[in-house]
């Protein structure tokens, strides 16, 4: 446990995590089997975040601007814990595992770099969601999420045990 | 600040108190009273979130900003209030607030607080009774004692204002306890009122009998007996018709209420008059007291203060859902017959009132509660009438009757012209004789593009007698029925060239014609809207094109049918235009589909006398009993000739059921930029002028509020509390925190403080002449301006010259003057901040918007200001290079804008709902509004010069149906307090051939919507991707009309008639300041004409993206028109070429907002001295702005011509005389849009450019 440095700067950690898999194959495992568990736990979170943001974008036509901010504080968050394991990941070296989040982690970058001119944290924009485009795109934003981390939260699952089992 | 005005300049540097008038004394004690009443506002703006938050609480709860505020003044006690003030006063920087009070105003100001708040917005906003069971019985003596012109205005009628005044002399605990209690424990409210309901009455028509506003001729006759079947359309027989007919004559109310043309006009004379007594009444301010005192009911009430008892909580719930005139005008009937129904209809109102609260609609328009009408089966026989589904009636009545196969009345009714119509098109248009098109074919039939010079903006060789055939309005025409034979057709027309006219089978509209080998494309007469492909009776009673027109009047059965046109599918509405004839119809219930609570509309189908079947979701409804009777011809039996069923466009005088809260008064709040700039611009003396001017016109009634806010560094506001014998100038200097002095006599009424608001008005152009503050704090005095304005709503005003520069919302400059006329990358079209859009936000929430009258010289990045109007449904004028000296033009334009910005209808806390038949669905809205669900747009004002756009999809295929209907809704509360709803329906058919999708396309709309959508994709994306975006509207759209409709080659790019102008006005489009590239633009310029397109109406709209050319040296009597008996010319169009442009002419080019005539250098002389005044070309000055009044011929012609011009637009234009040498005339020459420029294509290389991109 005392390879894991949440917020630090990846390139350090994983020459560290390098040189650990080579000294101490056991500590090792363990980190992998810790970040996979980690992962799995944080999933399970994002998930939540998932549903609550389909449903959030399902009453937004009621009021915009309440949905608009209850769902713009907990953006940043989301990405946040994403990030946070990838780089856990990126310390563990499972480049598999890293890959497959890479899109996702791409995808909140390009978001982050386009959000519209908005002083409080957040993506959504109350004057712009209920346009019809915007609203299609959140809302399938929201469920391609939810799969996404569904997928991932089982994938977690079987690495885990995998990591688990083949030492 | 009036008469000594010359010196009460405020030194700006030493932040001296301004002495107003002679009388300043020195602050403290007179503002002592004031501070509970400015603590109250302020902080119930603290305790809300910052930013959106807010919203959602007042939309749910609407009185929820009542009770904070008077919540928070009572809990103070006046002598600590005292203190606290001068504590809280003196904890702010010294020099923050600097109150000039007068000695005398001390009293008033206690006096106001002794007896509650004298402000007439609180008591105003109010109405209703306060005082439980007994107001009632004081509701009766008033309006039993009150001769029959009270009913007219049931919001101005005396009760109302006892009521009101009963308010005051309570005092705020007891209101207090009404708020709070109404909206915190409603679940006790059915429980209480209840039990009192006596078994037998049904409950919902009681219930509706109740509530409806409009009662007024049942109540005329309220004590004749008869009527109580009226008002309690229960189970008893329908009244005969007869009887109505008395009640109606007696009564001389129908013809006011159902109206026709005069009759809103009349009413409003009516109202005025009314409101003039009443203003009267009520306009002694310092002893409101005394009068409520006076009045008997009020001592009954006088409840203990902090008594949230049972009788109060009815008593406020009724005055919260009811307006008062329901309470007024009904009860008395009700008392009379049975009194105890008293307490009972309060329980129904109660009733109703949860309903709405726990269902939290954030929108009057879906309240549920008029759903309670019962199945009333057994109807009479004698009434009755045969009840079988059609035939009888002269309406259609069901759907297969209107669909009445593919297209019946084509041949018949069109076959001429779209004349039959009420339309515009049957207009004495000179329509050239349609010149027989025989010794075209040879010409036109040229192989495409041989005669054309390449650079050349005209063509070489058609004669203009060839383009007479080619006008629309042509006689041969036929119907949709040859569809078959159609592409035999094409092949024949193409090989004739386009041309073959006279034995053409097809559609006028779809007549395939050559783009590039007709000359003169644009019809010599101003386009008018295609009608749908309708039956006769239908389309004479569709909606105007004026106020609501779609892109595609026919409208294609599926959204891959839709895709494969490439055509934008959207509408273009005019809601709140003013009209000459407008049904207002006053009615117990306003009949709605129960399932989507569409209204009544002339396209629902009549099942059988009884039930109605509505057209957007197909349920099948009740025909209320009141319905059956149908006032304007005074029958009964008959739903479907009801006015409501007859016109498209109507009027409806809501109920309170559409109330979330009383209705406002008008409330203006004037927000003034008095920065040095500012001043040196001089704008504040055209203002106050012509607010001096306009004052008595405002639209308002009697409760009418206004204030003024002047801001350079520091904020300034003015106490012109009535009383007073100068206006008080309170500055605060502490822009970061800005607050209220005195929240209370900052707006005040109009009428009572009429002489300090013109002593104010006088002053104000001369209060800042010397001062030196360059600075603007913009944003801190739209935040007062918003706290200010928060209790009631209204509509702020504010004057700006120039980037704002202090405080929040400050702004740099963002504008690279060497990027103008860049063809690249044109930055900055958005805003730099959201600190403006959540303040519009807000503003919305609370039902106030701003309307934002830029006047400057340089770069004030309108960008980002204008989002202060865009989300608050307010208007943006913007006049570069304003000066009062040296531009007068612009002076002028101000000058008239002014009047008419000040003078026209206003409408307040309005929401507009468009539905439209099941399987389309909204898209995108284009406007000022906020979007407050998917069909809602929130309104905080409606004006009549505001026009919306909205995108369609189409959801579900819509096979089953050959009609569809959109229907618009506007609900708002008129400047006289009434609660209103205008509802406009229109009518398209469906089809499912491509052919006809492109014979329906309303070219003019499709081209605004496109506008619309543009200016989005340049903000959101890039300018060059919208100008891309829309050339290839056009590409697309030709290239799929040619490839699947047309059988022509390819080498020729064809487009259907109802399209030839497609191109043109794309073209005329990309040249418009808002997407051109290349050509110096400055960045604002651009902004300012996004904000034009995104939020005018089509028709001023069209004027602006493609002007009218005319040439009116010539103007002759042949063709004119007759208007208020003047004779009025009617050139023909010009298209926008110089080669139109001959110089022994003179032409008139009307851009909309502006009027250019050029002058040629060869003009006719005597043209010259008749018409200007001048007797040659040279002495023509450089800048001339009107045309003199001679009394020659053709001086009356010019000029007549020009106003007709002018008088059919809100804006009246500002003239130009542009003489040919004069550096004005690229003014006039950027408008020549077929004309190549060094950066954009002539007319004919864009068509070139077009059919490359198709052949690609």
């Amino acid at each position: 446990i005392e390879w894991f440095y949440p917020e630090g700067p990846a390139p350090p950690f994983s020459a560290g995590t390098g040189a650990a898999a080579c000294s101490s194959p056991a500590t090792a495992f363990t980190f992998a089997a810790f970040c996979y568990m980690l992962a799995l736990l944080l999933t399970a979170a994002l998930i939540f975040f998932a549903i609550w943001h389909i449903i959030a974008f399902d009453e937004l036509r009621l009021n915009p601007i309440a949905q608009c901010n209850t769902l713009n504080p907990l953006v940043l968050p989301e990405y946040l814990i994403h990030a946070f394991f990838c780089v856990v990941f990126l310390c563990a070296a499972e480049w598999l595992t890293l890959g497959l989040n890479m899109p996702l982690l791409a995808g909140h970058i390009w978001r982050c770099m386009s959000r519209p001119v908005m002083s409080g944290p957040g993506l959504y924009d109350p004057t712009t969601i209920m346009n019809a485009d915007i609203l299609a795109y959140c809302q399938k934003e929201g469920w391609c999420k939810l799969a996404f981390y569904l997928l991932a939260f089982f994938y977690y699952l079987y690495g885990m045990i995998y990591v688990l089992v083949s030492s | 600040m009036s008469a000594p005005a010359g010196s009460p300049h405020p030194a700006a540097g030493a932040r001296i108190p301004p002495k107003l008038g002679g009388a300043a004394a020195p602050a403290g004690p007179g503002l002592g009273p004031a501070r509970p009443q400015q603590n109250g506002p302020a902080q119930n703006q603290m305790q809300v979130p910052s930013g959106y938050g807010l919203h959602h609480q007042n939309y749910i709860a609407p009185s929820g900003h009542y009770s904070q505020g008077p919540g928070k003044m009572t809990s103070l006690p006046l002598d600590t209030q005292r203190e606290d003030y001068y504590s809280g006063l003196y904890t702010v920087p010294t020099q923050n607030v600097v109150t000039p009070s007068t000695a005398h105003q001390q009293p008033g100001a206690q006096q106001m607080y002794g007896r509650g708040p004298p402000a007439p917005h609180i008591a105003g906003s109010t109405p209703g009774s306060f005082q439980g069971a007994a107001s009632s019985a004081s509701h009766l003596h008033m309006s039993a004692s009150q001769p029959h012109s009270s009913f007219v205005n049931h919001y101005n009628s005396p009760a109302m204002y006892s009521a009101n005044s009963s308010v005051a002399s309570q005092g705020f605990p007891s209101t207090c306890g009404h708020y709070t209690m109404s909206t915190v424990s409603n679940a006790a409210y059915p429980s209480v009122s209840y039990p009192s309901l006596p078994a037998g009455d049904p409950y919902g028509q009681m219930f509706t009998s109740q509530n409806a506003p409009t009662v007024r001729p049942v109540t005329d006759n309220s004590f004749s007996g008869q009527n109580t079947a009226i008002s309690h359309p229960s189970p008893l027989p329908p009244p005969p018709s007869q009887q109505h007919h008395q009640q109606q004559s007696l009564s001389g109310y129908s013809t006011l209420s159902w109206s026709a043309a005069g009759l809103l006009s009349a009413q409003d004379n009516l109202v005025r008059n009314h409101t003039g007594s009443l203003a009267a009444a009520n306009n002694n301010p310092a002893n409101t007291v005394a009068d409520s005192l006076s009045c008997p009911v009020m001592q009954n009430v006088l409840p203990p203060k902090s008594s949230p008892v049972a009788p109060t909580v009815l008593s406020s719930a009724s005055s919260a859902r009811m307006p008062p005139t329901a309470n007024q005008l009904v009860e008395p009937v009700a008392s009379v017959t049975q009194p105890s129904e008293l307490l009972q209809q309060k329980g129904m109102q109660y009733g109703d009132y949860v309903n709405n609260q726990a269902s939290s609609a954030p929108t009057p328009l879906s309240s549920t509660s008029d759903d309670e009408e019962e199945e009333e089966e057994d109807e009479e026989a004698g009434v009755d009438s045969s009840s079988t589904t059609s035939s009888a009636s002269p309406m259609p009545n069901s759907y297969d009757a209107l669909e009445g196969g593919s297209y019946p009345d084509m041949l018949s009714s069109a076959a001429s012209s779209p004349a039959p119509d009420p339309t515009p098109e049957s207009d004495p248009a000179p329509a050239p004789a349609p010149a027989p098109a025989a010794p075209q074919p040879s010409k036109l039939a040229k192989p495409f593009g041989y005669g054309y010079p390449t650079l050349q903006p005209g063509y070489q060789n058609a004669a203009a007698p060839l383009n007479a055939g080619l006008q629309p309005g042509n006689p041969v025409y036929s119907g949709f029925q040859q569809y078959p034979q159609y592409p035999g057709m094409n092949q024949l027309s193409s090989s004739l060239g386009g041309l073959s006219l006279q034995s053409s089978p097809q559609p006028e509209s779809l007549r395939p014609v050559n783009l590039t080998q007709e000359r003169n494309i644009l019809p010599t007469t101003p386009v008018w809207a295609p009608v749908p492909n309708l039956n006769l009776e239908l389309k004479k009673l569709n909606c105007s094109p004026d106020s609501f027109r779609c892109t595609l009047t026919n409208i294609p059965q599926t959204q891959a049918l839709l895709n494969k046109a490439k055509l934008p599918l959207g509408l273009l509405l005019h809601p709140f235009r003013d009209l000459t004839q407008l049904p207002v119809i006053t009615s117990n219930t306003i009949v709605r589909c129960r399932s989507c609570r569409t209204y009544i509309n002339p396209f629902v189908s009549f099942i059988d006398q009884r039930r109605w079947k509505c057209n957007l979701c197909y349920r099948v409804n009740d025909v209320p009993e009141e319905f059956m009777y149908n006032p304007l011809t005074r029958s009964y039996g008959e739903p479907h000739k009801r006015p409501e069923v007859q016109n498209s466009t109507v009027e409806f005088i809501a109920s309170s059921d559409y109330m979330l809260r009383p209705p406002q008064p008008a409330v203006y709040l004037f927000v003034l930029d008095v920065s040095h700039n500012a001043v040196e611009a001089g704008y504040l003396t055209i203002l106050c002028h012509s607010l001096l001017e306009n004052l008595d016109k405002l639209p308002g009634d009697s409760r009418t509020r206004i204030g003024f806010m002047t801001f350079d560094s520091t904020i300034h506001f003015y106490n012109l509390q009535e009383g007073l014998s100068q206006p008080q100038m309170l500055i605060v200097s502490d822009i970061d925190d800005v607050f209220l002095p005195t929240p209370d006599s900052l707006l005040v009424n109009l009428y009572e403080s009429k002489e300090l608001i013109k002593d104010l008005l006088n002053a104000l152009p001369n209060m800042f002449t010397n001062t030196r503050e360059t600075h603007s704090a913009l944003g801190p005095a739209l935040q007062a301006a918003f706290k200010l304005m928060s209790p009631t709503g209204g509509r702020v005003s504010v004057f700006q010259t120039q980037l704002p520069s202090l405080g929040a919302g400050l702004l740099q400059s963002r504008e690279d003057p060497n990027q103008r006329s860049s063809t690249k990358v044109v930055q900055h079209l958005g805003p730099a901040t959201d600190f403006y859009k959540k303040l519009a936000l807000d503003c919305s929430g609370q039902q106030t918007a701003v309307d934002l009258f830029l006047l400057s010289s340089q770069y004030s990045d309108l960008a980002s200001l204008a989002c202060m109007s865009k989300y608050s449904a307010g208007c943006i004028y913007y006049y570069p290079s304003f000066h009062y000296t040296h531009n007068p033009s612009q002076a002028e334009k101000l000058q008239k804008d002014l009047k008419r910005y000040l003078t026209r209808k206003i409408g307040f806390e309005a929401v507009m709902r468009i539905r439209c038949t099941k399987g389309l669905s909204m898209h995108t809205f284009h406007g000022n509004f906020f979007v407050r669900s998917t069909d809602l747009l929130s309104l905080a004002n409606i004006n009549p010069d505001a026009g919306f756009a909205v995108q369609l999809s189409i959801e579900e295929s819509l096979t089953d149906t050959s009609l569809v209907c959109f229907q618009t809704a506007l609900l708002y509360t008129s400047s006289k307090g009434e609660r209103r709803i205008r509802v406009h329906t229109l009518c398209s058919p469906v089809v499912s051939s491509l052919a006809d999708v492109y014979a329906g396309v309303d070219v003019q709309a499709a081209i605004c919507l496109l506008a619309n959508m543009a200016v989005d994709r340049s903000v959101s994306s890039s300018l060059s991707d919208a100008r891309d975006a829309l050339v290839n509207a056009v590409v697309d759209s030709l290239s799929a009309y040619g490839s699947t409709v047309s059988n022509l080659q390819h080498s020729a790019l064809v487009a259907p008639s109802s399209l030839k102008l497609f191109p043109l006005y794309v073209l005329a489009l990309l040249k418009q300041k808002a997407f051109r590239t290349g050509t110096s633009t400055r960045l604002d310029d651009r902004v300012y004409a996004m904000c034009q397109i995104k939020s005018q109406p089509l028709v001023h709209l069209m004027k602006m993206i493609h002007p009218n050319l005319y040439r009116i040296d010539r103007l002759t009597d042949e063709g004119a028109v007759h208007v208020n008996d003047r004779v009025v010319p009617q050139p023909p169009l010009q298209k926008l070429s110089a080669e139109k442009l001959t110089r022994e002419g003179a032409f008139l080019m009307d851009c909309g907002s502006v009027f250019y005539i050029w002058i040629g250098k060869g003009c006719d002389n005597n043209f010259i001295e008749d018409v200007l005044g001048y007797p040659n070309f040279a002495s023509i000055p450089q800048k001339m702005t009107h045309l003199p009044e001679l009394d020659t011929l053709s001086s009356e012609r010019a000029r007549s011509f020009i106003t007709w011009l002018r008088d059919s637009r809100p804006l009246s234009p500002v003239l130009h005389v542009v003489k040919d040498e004069s550096p004005a005339k690229t003014e006039f020459f950027q408008h020549l849009i077929e004309d190549r420029t060094e950066a954009a294509f002539s007319y004919y290389e864009f068509l070139l450019h077009v059919q490359q991109q198709i052949c690609k």
